[in-house]
């Protein structure tokens, strides 16, 4: 029964100090499914990632990997930062190679991989550039490269588009469901960006503010590629921007 | 001239091109670009991730000089940065060091105006992008959406008549955002000006825009010009006329990798 949950989330809750970030927060995620998590800005979305990463410790309840408590040393996972994070005295290369040389891959796989994602992303001018010779959406896409050549079958994204032109979005986004579809991977991404959630979930969970709860699970079954103008799909874009009602 | 009101020109930009130099290497950044902007209209320039549209806007502001082509401003030829012309930029470059008011006054500031005289017209502009309270606080005190407030009200505060927004909301999350986004349309209603937005982001372009002109991938060129007016205003993002807009300019986009 634990084969079938990717990711089970039992009572989870956080405070820090006096604040009280996530309140007894349940909910599991399929083996291979691709989860959206979508909430008012500030309402905890990025500390349940700092949890499942062990960044942070909850203060109760617990995340279970494959039926273990969460531990990035054991479970294979990859981590999209919202914040740039290419290491800045890493080329690009160099950036995508690391973790891969970190896990001790042979070298020709290594190459293999780091030359389809410079293919894939776009990457080849910039190969030898260091970070901060490059725009911001260029750098961000080191850090989508570097976390999909690991080929993780946990893939954490936490809003890894915000910087981006919709048409480099709409092209990440595709890309993104084309390495799940292929590899199986399960994939928990974050944003503030409820079209994209829309766009890319199979189900699209949506928190409430601080202290987090959930306030509703919206399933997606509409076929893709979607169409962001499609009228079945702008009623359930509109009806999870209802739910979140910021304004 | 018997030209309408509305549609008096403003600025002009006549064959404008610019390159920038990397490694020893020159790169055409802008390629003969030459627009109309008329008298408070809501421009917005659209483009895909650095196709030049902060080389242009730093052209029309004077930061940069172009290699080639004229600038004019309500018809006289301009060279170099003008008063008339005020940007708020994508990284804000708030001074860490002075309060909400410190950094709004600055302008007035440095052209020598007195303290009471400044206070006030700094004050107005502060009551403007609702920052009202928030005068002693300082930059890292605030949000993301309260610092680029703070960016809006220190170029009102010089009182440019062409007021440049360079991709000014690119950093916020999704939903700050669009209530900047309301914000920035409910200012520009309230004290009109001439407003040149620069966005990659084809939703924001098309809710904002009176016009849009469409950028092509480096170098940049003017690849059309959309009226957005049939919209009217306020506009609704899911209304199917919206969204044909949108598609039809995402279509017409260039991907840059």
């Amino acid at each position: 029964m634990s084969e079938e949950y990717k990711v089970k989330v039992e009572h989870l809750t956080k405070y820090f100090g006096d604040l009280h970030v996530l309140d007894d927060v349940s909910f599991n995620i399929k083996k291979g499914e691709f989860l959206c998590v979508v909430g008012p800005t500030g309402c905890g979305k990025t500390t349940f990632l700092n949890l499942l990463t062990r960044i942070y410790m909850p203060t109760r309840g617990e995340l279970y990997i494959d039926g273990e408590p969460a531990d990035p040393k054991r479970h294979n996972l990859s981590v999209v930062f919202q914040e740039p994070s290419a290491m800045p005295w890493l080329t690009v290369e160099k950036n995508l190679r690391f973790g891969m040389e970190i896990k001790k891959l042979p070298k020709e796989e290594i190459d293999r991989r780091v030359e389809n994602m410079i293919k894939l992303l776009g990457l080849e001018e910039f190969r030898d550039r260091y970070p901060h010779q490059l725009s911001v959406s260029t750098a961000q896409r080191i850090i989508i490269g570097r976390a999909f050549a690991m080929q993780p079958d946990l893939l954490l994204m936490d809003e890894p588009y915000g910087q981006m032109d919709i048409k480099l979005r709409f092209y990440l986004e595709d890309e993104v469901i084309r390495l799940w579809k292929e590899m199986g991977t399960t994939v928990v991404f974050i944003t503030h960006n409820i079209e994209e959630a829309v766009y890319l979930a199979e189900r699209v969970l949506i928190l409430t503010n601080k202290p987090a709860k959930i306030r509703e699970e919206v399933k997606v079954d509409l076929p893709r590629p979607r169409k962001v103008s499609d009228p079945e799909f702008i009623k359930i874009r509109n009806h999870v921007t209802e739910q979140i009602r910021w304004w | 001239m018997s030209m309408d009101k509305k549609k008096q020109v403003i600025l002009s930009l006549k064959n404008i091109s610019q390159s920038f130099v990397v490694k020893d290497e020159v790169k055409p950044a802008v390629e003969n670009v030459s627009l109309d902007v008329y008298d408070n209209e809501f421009l917005v320039v659209l483009g895909p991730g650095h196709c030049g549209k902060t080389v242009l806007m730093n052209v029309i502001a004077g930061i940069e000089k172009p290699i080639e082509g004229q600038i004019f401003l309500k018809g006289e030829e301009i060279h170099g940065n003008d008063r008339r012309i005020g940007m708020v930029f994508q990284s804000l470059n708030l001074m860490p060091w002075r309060t909400v008011m410190g950094n709004v006054e600055f302008g007035l500031e440095l052209a020598g105006m007195e303290k009471k005289k400044r206070r006030a017209i700094a004050q107005k502009y502060i009551d403007l992008v609702r920052l009202t309270g928030f005068e002693h606080s300082y930059p890292h005190e605030l949000s993301g959406g309260m610092k680029q407030r703070v960016g809006i009200a220190r170029a009102y505060t010089n009182n440019p008549e062409i007021l440049i927004m360079d991709e000014p909301f690119g950093a916020l999350d999704a939903q700050t955002r669009y209530a900047m986004e309301e914000e920035v349309l409910r200012i520009w209603k309230e004290e009109k000006r001439t407003v040149i937005f620069v966005t990659n982001n084809i939703e924001e372009a098309v809710f904002l825009a009176d016009r849009v002109i469409l950028l092509s991938n480096c170098p940049a060129k003017v690849k059309q010009v959309y009226d957005l007016s049939p919209l009217g205003r306020p506009r609704d993002l899911m209304d199917p006329e919206f969204l044909r807009f949108r598609t039809e300019i995402s279509d017409n986009t260039d991907l840059a990798l």
